[in-house]
């Protein structure tokens, strides 16, 4: 008697184990890749706040930057049938989402909180699919700065340069001086990211429009596109020879370290800056890059969400959707991050002054045309487009094709692409 | 000899016992089957379809409805229902690589792209050769020379072999760094006085690639002369002591007798080392990402950069089925030749 009860006992056990993992309330399975210190941090924000409102949130982290790993993971659950509830997608790969027909819809959530009003209507665009909203957008990255250290200026005599003339004047006062004007990374996410700061400046908005976003062969193969490839080409000779490979933050390293004088890279970098204990003004300078100021180059990290069966978990996703885009949440993510709150008319005070700089610029480029999307960070085109300009950006770049061939180039694969 | 033959008539258990082996190997086999060729034929599939982000099993159609064909048809007063109707029956039929050599309009457009895929597999293909070259020269010489019944075989023999050890994520790592002309070999060299000396191989556009075949050969080298050795010593001492009896001199009894009845290691060598330069990705991903540009990217970083990053999946699976045909195009030949023919042991 006494093995069998036993038998029995464990057996139902087991079963209410089992059982009682049944979580009431609903669940949301979030797929993302911030995994490092800062951002790990502002998700577990996101992470009480859905579990204040009674939904469980199951982690999907999977690391390595940019998300590429992230991305096959994705497909391969898509696939399977079984998507995870969100994941970090952000560009017009949502619209390559949507097409499959996967994508839940937002538009109650986006019309019980006015996101039309929130959001500039540039950013909204990237987040709809056939007019409602599949997307909720997180935060906002500028990609147009320039990281300096006063320090190297002072020592070499050269002033901070505002247009690409002056930058050639003061690289060549550095480079005397023994320091390495730009840090560099020789990834070609990187060269990209500078080719296309020198786009919005040599070009100005609308023909940063119609070349990196709209993609007309005209703008590509124009003279304008070759002067602003003359000037990238110009600026490797300002670089180290190391550069090949180098991961960005290691570059942004050189600049803190006072190797190197300048960085051009997004507002990323100033988490670099502040983890090494540096404060803006004092130690570092952060500036537009040379002739964009008037230019928001605009990376938005957002959360696509899949279409649910299970109305629990439905209703989960929608508080998700719509704590993302409240004030609380965008506050501390973005503190945390180094990057500016999508939604407008956040309160000013706990953010420091790049990131003030930085939002001010993104209400007065909303206004003046001056927002654009990042074609190297895939807010403006298609992935394989994108893939086929930087194909040629870095070919250019690391070979010594010249530039009217480069051009006459971009606007080749981009046709064969499209 | 006893006599096996049974006693008794073959029950049950006896023809389990007979097939016991064939029931162990079963799963295997099937899942081998399944896997492996079930989803080269898949692959094989895909790569005739459009699809873009996720797989898409309509067979791809054969042409293209273009911005300016759509905007001529407006010009012409076709109506807008006509026209979104095509919008959206274009949105479905993303382009791959086999529409393109049917359109004839884009024809020369499309091409271009192709040819950059081309460029890489045939520019980069001698990078294939110069490594199975190397490895196996390096890997025989090595191995005659082991088979000289040495002292510390044994320890030489693990020294040579540990490198295979080492997973190809490791290699590329470790020759990252060693390569690294601000950090490394360079460095070194400079630091013991040479200031000229130049090593920047790994950042430098046109050499990129032969980093890559250093570090495989570094790798793999020891497994061939692993596999060259353990053919050595089944070479039947008698032949050689007949030819040197004949008077051949060392050479010519290595070039004439002990190489040619390698031949069955060259095979497996041969096989073995292909099937690693072609699916070599790992190695290139963390020694080059690619190279300065692309100058290092093999078909394999080819494939992957435009299956899983590119959303062209059909485009990706296409370079993976010419990655497979070239790989068989090499392989059934050197098979057919080798098994062929009856061998005398």
């Amino acid at each position: 008697m006494g093995s069998k009860l036993i038998k029995r006992m464990l057996v139902v056990m087991a079963v209410i184990f089992m059982v009682s993992t049944y979580a009431f309330g609903g669940e949301v399975e979030v797929l993302h890749w911030w995994t490092s210190g800062g951002e790990a941090k502002s998700v577990g924000v996101l992470k009480k706040q859905l579990e204040n409102e009674g939904h469980t949130w199951k982690d999907f982290a999977v690391a390595g930057g940019g998300g590429d790993a992230a991305m096959t993971v994705l497909k391969s659950r898509a696939v399977a049938g079984n998507p995870p509830t969100a994941a970090q997608v952000k560009g017009p790969q949502i619209q390559l989402w949507g097409d499959e027909g996967v994508l839940a819809n937002l538009d109650d959530v986006a019309k019980a909180e006015n996101w039309d009003q929130l959001l500039p209507k540039v950013v909204a665009d990237v987040m709809k699919y056939e007019g409602s909203y599949v997307a909720v957008p997180v935060n906002v990255h500028r990609i147009n700065w320039m990281w300096a250290n006063p320090e190297v200026f002072r020592k070499a005599g050269a002033q901070i340069p505002t247009t690409w003339e002056q930058f050639e004047e003061a690289a060549k006062k550095i480079q005397k001086a023994g320091f390495i004007p730009v840090a560099w990374g020789g990834q070609p996410w990187q060269e990209a990211t500078v080719f296309e700061m020198i786009v919005a400046a040599v070009g100005g908005s609308d023909f940063y429009r119609s070349a990196l976003v709209d993609t007309d062969s005209k703008a590509l193969n124009s003279a304008t596109m070759v002067k602003s490839l003359e000037i990238l080409k110009m600026i490797k000779s300002y670089t180290d020879k190391g550069a090949p490979g180098r991961d960005w933050n290691l570059a942004t390293a050189m600049v803190i370290q006072g190797k190197a004088a300048m960085q051009f890279m997004g507002d990323w970098a100033k988490g670099e800056f502040t983890a090494a204990g540096k404060s803006p003004g004092a130690d570092y300078i952060a500036m537009p890059a040379p002739g964009s100021s008037g230019q928001f180059l605009f990376n938005v990290d957002s959360f696509i969400m899949f279409k649910q069966k299970d109305p629990e978990a439905i209703k989960a996703q929608n508080a998700m959707a719509r704590l993302i885009l409240q004030p609380e949440f965008q506050e501390v993510f973005n503190v945390n991050k180094g990057s500016i709150p999508v939604r407008l008319g956040m309160p000013r005070a706990p953010f420091d002054d790049p990131a003030l700089r930085s939002m001010n610029a993104f209400v007065a480029s909303a206004s003046s045309g001056g927002l654009v999307p990042s074609m190297a960070h895939e807010m403006a085109v298609f992935p394989a487009t994108r893939g086929a300009i930087m194909d040629v950006v870095t070919d250019f770049y690391n070979s010594d094709m010249s530039a009217k061939d480069a051009a006459a180039k971009l606007a080749r694969e981009v046709e064969a692409v499209r | 000899m006893a006599d096996l033959s049974l006693s008794h008539p073959k029950g049950f258990f006896d023809y389990l016992e007979d097939a016991i082996p064939k029931l162990v190997l079963a799963p295997t086999f099937l899942a081998a089957l399944v896997f492996i060729y079930g989803f080269i034929l898949w692959t094989a599939w895909i790569s005739m379809t459009q699809s873009a982000l996720l797989p898409n099993y309509r067979i791809s159609a054969g042409y293209r409805i273009t911005t300016k064909a759509l905007t001529k048809m407006k010009n012409e007063g076709v109506s807008e229902n006509v026209l979104t109707k095509l919008r959206i029956l274009e949105k479905h039929e993303r382009t791959d690589k086999k529409s393109k050599f049917l359109r004839d309009v884009k024809k020369q457009i499309g091409a271009e792209q192709l040819r950059i895929y081309q460029d890489v597999i045939l520019t980069h293909s001698y990078s294939h050769d110069l490594f199975i070259a190397t490895c196996i020269a390096l890997g025989l010489i090595l191995a005659i020379f082991l088979d000289q019944r040495i002292r510390a075989e044994g320890a030489l023999r693990t020294i040579y072999l540990y490198p295979m050890a080492l997973s190809f994520i490791v290699t590329g790592a470790a020759w990252k760094w060693i390569l690294n002309p601000d950090l490394g070999l360079e460095r070194l060299v400079r630091n013991l006085g040479f200031a000229e000396f130049n090593f920047d191989w790994l950042v430098n556009s046109d050499m990129a690639i032969y980093t890559v075949v250093i570090a495989a050969v570094w790798q793999s080298t020891g497994f061939v002369m692993a596999l060259f050795l353990a053919g050595l010593r089944g070479i039947d001492e008698a032949i050689i002591k007949a030819a040197q009896v004949d008077g051949a001199s060392l050479p010519r009894i290595y070039l004439r007798i002990i190489i040619p009845s390698l031949r069955p290691a060259f095979l497996s060598t041969v096989i073995i080392l292909s099937h690693i330069a072609i699916k070599s990705f790992d190695l290139v991903m963390v020694l080059t990402r690619g190279g300065p540009g692309y100058s290092s990217d093999l078909p394999a970083t080819f494939m992957y950069a435009f299956a899983f990053n590119r959303g062209r999946l059909g485009f990706g699976a296409s370079s993976a089925m010419m990655m497979f045909f070239a790989v068989m195009a090499i392989i059934i030949p050197y098979l057919y030749s080798e098994l062929r023919k009856t061998r005398y042991a």
